[in-house]
Formats: structure tokens, C-alpha cells, sequence
């Protein structure tokens, strides 16, 4: 029944590591070049380019070059349309919780403007 | 490890990260600055929570909401978007101020989504949120999850995969 064990493989030694997941969810934010990524992560440029070449193989990313420079973006797989879902789940939580951040410090401060000297 | 996680690695300062624990569970953990009895008022006061819910960049906003924080009690939330209406309701399961909080989403069709949500102490003073969603089903997740773009009926299929290769190591 299940016919894609092998691409699941590799789709999972992709994934393994974690260096490679965390480039997963830097390119789901947007595209970037090898170097961009290299630098993003602290790493060689040779490093980068093995790691982006496991996720190349997998499907998961996708990288065009264009003069000098070769650009990363999230490939065709599922798991890179779940990457992309995800952070934009993220983006959408995160800007919630800078919004209750706001209200939060504005209760704070009430808190000690209202109630002077009051220590509970 | 879960391939399907994401975290904000630009700032370390207050990280929102997101889990997906399984095809049916969402998990949302971020630090907020203040004690969890201004976090649990803030989730709980509807004057408050319809100053920080909806994101600013959706094209929507929360026009009514009442909020009877309550074992037995509900929720209504009446958003507007592009010009028509619509309403997010259930009830509360559990209210333990100011740490837990458990309530139903019953707008959808059939059993409903269960959210429960924590405020945790953290040493310095500040509040560790957990938003936990149940769904009824991966299929609810993915429509209820607020995607922008559907995604596929296999995912589900292929994180069970996936977690049994994890499990095989």
C-alpha cells in the first residue's frame, strides 16, 4: 500500500537533522541565496550547500542560480507546504501575542499608578 | 523530532513557537511579559481581549465579544470581515484562574474543537502561555487552523509514517 517508502526515506534523513529543519522554516519565510543561509546559520558556504543539496534530493527545497548566485526556495514536497503552513500559523500567533504583550504592559503599569504602595 | 514545527529563530527575546503534536493537536508556546494574573485577565476581560486577539494585518475585526469566564458559563465573538459577520462561540470546560483555562469552539459542524490554554510562572516574573487546540479531526485542523492555503488530505498520512520511522530508530 504504501508506494513512496523510499522518497519517505529520504525525505526523513532529510528532515533528521537539525540544522537542515531550521533552513526548512528560514525558507519558509522567504526566499535567500546559499550565502544568505550560510551566514543565517554560522556555517561554510560548502557546508550550507551539502545540506541544501540532502534537501534538494528530498524534494523539499528547490534552488536556481542565476549569474553567481543560487537561490533557495521551499521545493514541491508536502512537508515543505507544511513548513510554509506552519510559519504562517506562527506569523499569526506571534502577532497576536505582541498585541497581548502591549495590553499586558498597559495593565502593569496601571497596576502601580492605581495602586501606590500596595504589595501583594 | 517533529518535521512540523517552527520557531521565530530572528528573536530570541519572546519566541512563538509551533507544534503540530499530532494530526489533530496544535500547540502554540510563547513567554509573556507579565505575571499570569494580568495574562489570565487579559484572556478573560472582554474590553481586553478584543484589543489584542485578531492580528492587526488581518482583514478582519472583532466587533462583539462576551466572555463569562466560568465553569458552565460561554463565549460569544462576533467578527467582521470584508463586511459580513460571522460568530466563534462554546462553552467553558475548566476555569482555574489565574493558571488554566478550558473551552469549547462549537461553530463548526459535529464534535467540537477543544482549546485549552496555560499560564505558567516563569522565574523572572513572566508568563509561559500554552495554546493547545484539539480538533475533532486532521481534516477540522486544517480547515480550522486558519491556513491561508489548504493543505493536503496525505500530510496526515505521512506524519503517521513518519513518526513510525521515528519510532524505529
Amino acid at each position: 500500500m504504501v508506494q513512496y517508502s523510499g522518497q519517505v526515506d529520504t525525505t526523513f534523513g532529510a528532515i533528521a537533522d537539525a540544522t537542515r529543519r531550521a533552513v526548512l522554516e528560514r525558507l519558509a519565510r522567504s526566499d535567500a541565496s546559499i550565502s544568505e543561509l550560510a551566514d543565517a546559520f554560522d556555517m561554510t558556504l560548502t557546508g550550507m550547500r551539502k545540506h541544501v543539496r540532502v534537501l534538494e534530493d528530498a524534494g523539499l527545497v528547490t534552488t536556481e542560480k542565476i549569474g553567481r548566485v543560487r537561490t533557495c526556495r521551499l521545493g514541491p514536497s508536502q512537508l515543505a507546504d507544511e513548513a510554509r503552513w506552519i510559519e504562517e500559523y506562527r506569523q499569526l500567533w506571534n502577532e497576536r501575542f505582541s498585541q497581548l504583550d502591549a495590553v499586558v504592559e498597559e495593565l502593569k503599569r496601571k497596576e502601580k499608578t492605581d495602586e501606590p504602595g500596595r504589595g501583594d | 523530532m517533529n518535521p512540523a514545527a517552527a520557531t521565530d529563530v530572528t528573536n530570541t527575546e519572546n519566541q512563538t513557537t509551533v507544534e503540530r503534536t499530532s494530526d489533530r493537536e496544535i500547540v502554540v508556546t510563547r513567554v509573556v511579559n507579565g505575571p499570569p494574573e494580568l495574562v489570565w485577565e487579559a484572556w478573560t476581560t472582554p474590553e481586553l481581549f478584543q484589543r489584542w486577539w485578531v492580528p492587526k494585518s488581518l482583514p478582519m475585526t472583532l466587533v462583539a465579544c462576551d466572555i463569562d469566564a466560568r465553569i458552565g458559563g460561554g463565549y460569544r465573538l462576533t467578527f467582521d470581515f470584508d463586511g459580513s459577520t460571522m460568530d466563534f462561540y462554546g462553552r467553558y470546560l475548566e476555569v482555574a484562574p489565574p493558571h488554566r483555562l478550558a473551552y469549547t469552539n462549537e461553530e463548526g459542524e459535529g464534535e467540537p474543537t477543544i482549546t485549552t490554554v496555560t499560564f505558567e510562572a516563569t522565574d523572572d516574573g513572566r508568563t509561559r502561555v500554552v495554546y493547545h487546540d484539539r480538533y475533532p479531526s486532521a481534516e477540522a485542523l486544517e480547515e480550522g487552523a486558519g491556513s491561508t492555503d489548504a493543505m493536503p488530505e496525505s500530510f496526515a498520512q505521512l506524519d503517521e509514517l513518519l513518526a513510525t520511522l521515528n519510532e524505529a530508530e
